[in-house]
């Protein structure tokens, strides 16, 4: 079978040649360098070179369209798979040469020891790539009397802080950490129902609440002061600010862990302790317990 | 003096028999189709051209260290990364620069875009059976090593939006059973927003992936020239002949043309459609999010699994089954799983082990298809569900009922779209097959 004849539908352009559209091709090239060392606009130096590719892709396959054979070829395929007396062969004589090794069964044995230890030096290496993370996950650098402070570093007072306002706060000397950004809310005090061991926790009505999102560990940036809600642009977790930040919508499971506040002998607002529970994203084995 | 060269050439390697033999008049089928796996093939050496040029301009640090001073006058004074503040300067202040960074991202999506179309016209066609099993394993680690290229490379610009994405992913990583905190630390260098993420991630993407995207397409390509190309049926095409136009010259011109049509193309789309303004989202702040995060669109299926997967975290014995564990990591792997599990599983339950060269219809096989369809659609709502915020609002309901009720279509939607997929295919097989047996009557 030689090929059977290619029927194509005639097309208006193939009147034309397509030298044209080489021609334009370089002429839209050159037009692009000229646009480039005069400093003209960027869209205008993309642009051309657009025209240029498109009108050379258009030439190529034009030209190969228009004056070259284009007849259908058909070729036998060959079978993939070896031949029943290729495999034996092949198999006696890897076995030839495989008798030489298992005839050394001490030397193979130790080269084999000897793979394992270079992957062993080289998975050692990778240890070099992060620290211990249960030494950095277990704990956030707030601490008993650990002073508030805004993201420029300045100490907050109960009085600084207004009803309904929402702040973004770090422990100081901490400012930028991402695990101990917290957020600082002020509601109407006799609004608040946090649980009954965590009565302590407020000062005035103020409420301290981690700012990274137990689900996916997005910034919970997003506060409605009406509702008291914490809403996470990223999955839409909804976090009641009144119950202790507990979820009470979207993808979130576990309750925003709660800062306790209180104010050192000057008055600034510090923290009486860090965060009982796991600040951020959940892992398997992460310390559970606590409220 | 060209004739004296390959002389020289072949005095040394002796190629010209083998090369008038089966490269010169290879045989290549004539179908629209087969360029979807050409248009991948040709994104991807524009990605690499376009990302050497960046390379060249672009510093990976992480640490906020430099205020910046360039150009753009509305982030001016602002503290930022290297990484973020070079990918301004490469956007503002280099010649081009801004046209050679928009053509590379648009690349990166037409690169993933062909890819998935190429994927599903094998898988509709069961180009994937024996003997192309092989090269669906390395096709299907091409889009795998493709999607983690699209992620890593929007994600070293250091940008508010992408820093974000990188959050969310640390809490992927994390939620891996009991080894998630040391993989999260040995990928990311620390906890979420460590700025020593910023160089692992530009080695990663511009060391270590195109090494292994180039040597898989290379695989690729050589078993496809060892097995020869599937033909679509038609007169002449048998088990063992192909049909098609040969390599020299008209396929080489058309191919050659069809790569500057697609750099054509992709180099329009850099010059006129804005793509990734970062100077709009501003430099990464670990405690500052924008609203309606949306991320490039491969990886989008997988935040909308996130957004739409109810509040399921369990406690077990003290062990707790982290939210993010079921839709980020684990429905990722299933899907992966079974694309890569796919023709083995076809082959054990139709049991045919056959060599097939002669591609299908997809009417032909009505299950293959249907299921083709059922993940589509699931993968088209979990798309719609990244953006259920935008939806909302667009509709002006409240996000809690546009959960419901995508959750809702992400049970039932894909098994209908199935079903339905089924009846229409099983229908035109019977119709084909009358119409066969009808027409071979004399």
């Amino acid at each position: 079978m030689s090929g059977e004849p290619h029927h194509r539908r005639r097309r208006l352009w193939r009147a034309f040649e397509p030298v044209w559209a080489l021609l334009g091709a370089a002429i839209s090239a050159v037009a692009a360098v000229a646009a480039f060392w005069l400093g003209a606009d960027i869209q205008l130096f993309g642009g051309l070179s657009a025209l240029s590719l498109l009108l050379a892709g258009l030439g190529l396959a034009w030209w190969a369209d228009w004056g070259m054979p284009d007849e259908l070829v058909t070729e036998p395929r060959e079978e993939l798979a070896s031949t029943p007396q290729d495999r034996a062969e092949f198999a006696a004589t890897f076995a030839r040469g495989g008798q030489a090794i298992s005839r050394r069964r001490v030397l193979a044995a130790s080269v084999i020891t000897l793979i394992g230890a270079y992957f062993a030096l080289a998975v050692s290496m990778v240890r070099s790539l992060a620290p211990n993370p249960y030494s950095i996950l277990d704990h956030t650098a707030w601490k008993s009397g650990a002073r508030v402070v805004t993201t420029g570093g300045d100490p907050l007072k109960p009085a600084d802080v207004r009803i309904d306002s929402v702040l973004t706060v770090f422990p100081d000397g901490h400012v930028g950490e991402a695990d101990a950004q917290t957020l600082l809310i002020r509601v109407r005090p006799d609004l608040l129902q946090l649980p009954s061991d965590r009565q302590s926790w407020a000062t005035d009505g103020i409420v301290a609440y981690s700012k990274v999102c137990t689900h996916a560990g997005c910034p919970v940036g997003l506060y409605q002061a009406e509702q008291h809600l914490l809403l996470c642009p990223c999955h839409e977790s909804t976090f009641d600010v009144l119950r202790g930040a507990q979820p009470i919508a979207g993808p979130a499971a576990r309750a925003l862990p709660q800062l306790p506040l209180t104010v050192d002998g000057e008055g600034f607002l510090v923290a009486q302790a860090d965060y009982s529970t796991q600040v951020g994203p959940s892992f398997w084995d992460m310390p559970t317990g606590g409220s | 003096m060209a004739i004296r060269a390959a002389r020289w050439v072949d005095d040394q390697l002796g190629l010209a028999n083998l090369a008038r033999r089966d490269f010169l008049r290879k045989v290549f089928p004539d179908h629209w189709s087969f360029m979807l796996g050409e248009t991948a093939l040709y994104s991807f050496i524009i990605l690499v051209v376009s990302g050497t040029y960046l390379a060249f301009f672009f510093q990976p640090g992480g640490s906020q260290t430099i205020v910046y001073d360039g150009s753009y006058g509305p982030l001016q004074g602002v503290a930022m990364s290297q990484a973020y503040a070079s990918t301004l300067n490469i956007s503002f202040d280099v010649e081009a620069g801004l046209f050679v960074r928009q053509v590379h991202h648009w690349a990166a999506l037409i690169f993933m875009a062909a890819i998935t179309a190429h994927l599903a016209r094998v898988f509709f066609t069961g180009a994937f059976r024996h003997p192309r099993q092989l090269n669906w394993l390395v096709g299907v680690s091409l889009l795998v090593a493709g999607l983690f290229s699209g992620f890593t490379g929007y994600s070293v610009v250091d940008d508010l939006l992408s820093g974000t994405g990188l959050a969310i992913g640390y809490s992927v990583v994390l939620s891996v059973p009991f080894v998630g905190p040391w993989l999260a630390f040995i990928i990311f260098g620390g906890p979420i927003a460590s700025p020593g993420i910023i160089p692992r991630l530009t080695a990663i993407h511009i060391m270590i992936l195109p090494a292994v995207i180039t040597a898989l397409i290379l695989l690729h390509l050589a078993i496809m020239w060892r097995q020869k190309h599937t033909n679509y049926p038609g007169p002449g095409r048998t088990e063992h002949t192909i049909v098609g136009i040969p390599l020299w010259p008209t396929y080489a011109f058309k191919a050659v043309g069809f790569f500057f049509i697609v750099f054509g193309v992709i180099a329009a789309l850099g010059a006129f459609v804005q793509i990734n303004p970062i100077w709009l989202f501003g430099p990464y702040d670990p405690a500052a999010v924008s609203a309606w995060s949306q991320p490039d669109w491969y990886v989008g299926w997988l935040e909308g699994a996130l957004r739409v997967f109810p509040p399921f975290e369990p406690q077990i014995f003290g062990v707790t089954i982290p939210s993010p564990f079921i839709p980020g990591a684990l429905l990722g792997l299933i899907m992966l799983a079974g694309l890569y599990l796919y023709p083995f599983l076809e082959a054990r339950a139709t049991n045919d082990h056959e060599v097939h060269h002669v591609l299908d219809r997809p009417s032909e096989h009505p299950v293959r298809t249907a299921i083709g369809i059922a993940g589509i659609v699931l993968l088209l709502v979990l798309l719609v569900s990244g953006s259920d915020d935008v939806l909302a609002v667009m509709l002006g309901t409240h996000i809690e009922l546009v959960k419901l009720v995508l959750g809702v279509l992400l049970l039932v939607l894909p098994a209908a779209a199935g079903v339905v997929t089924f009846l229409i295919c099983r229908r035109l097989k019977k119709r084909a097959a009358t119409a066969a047996s009808v027409g071979r009557e004399p």
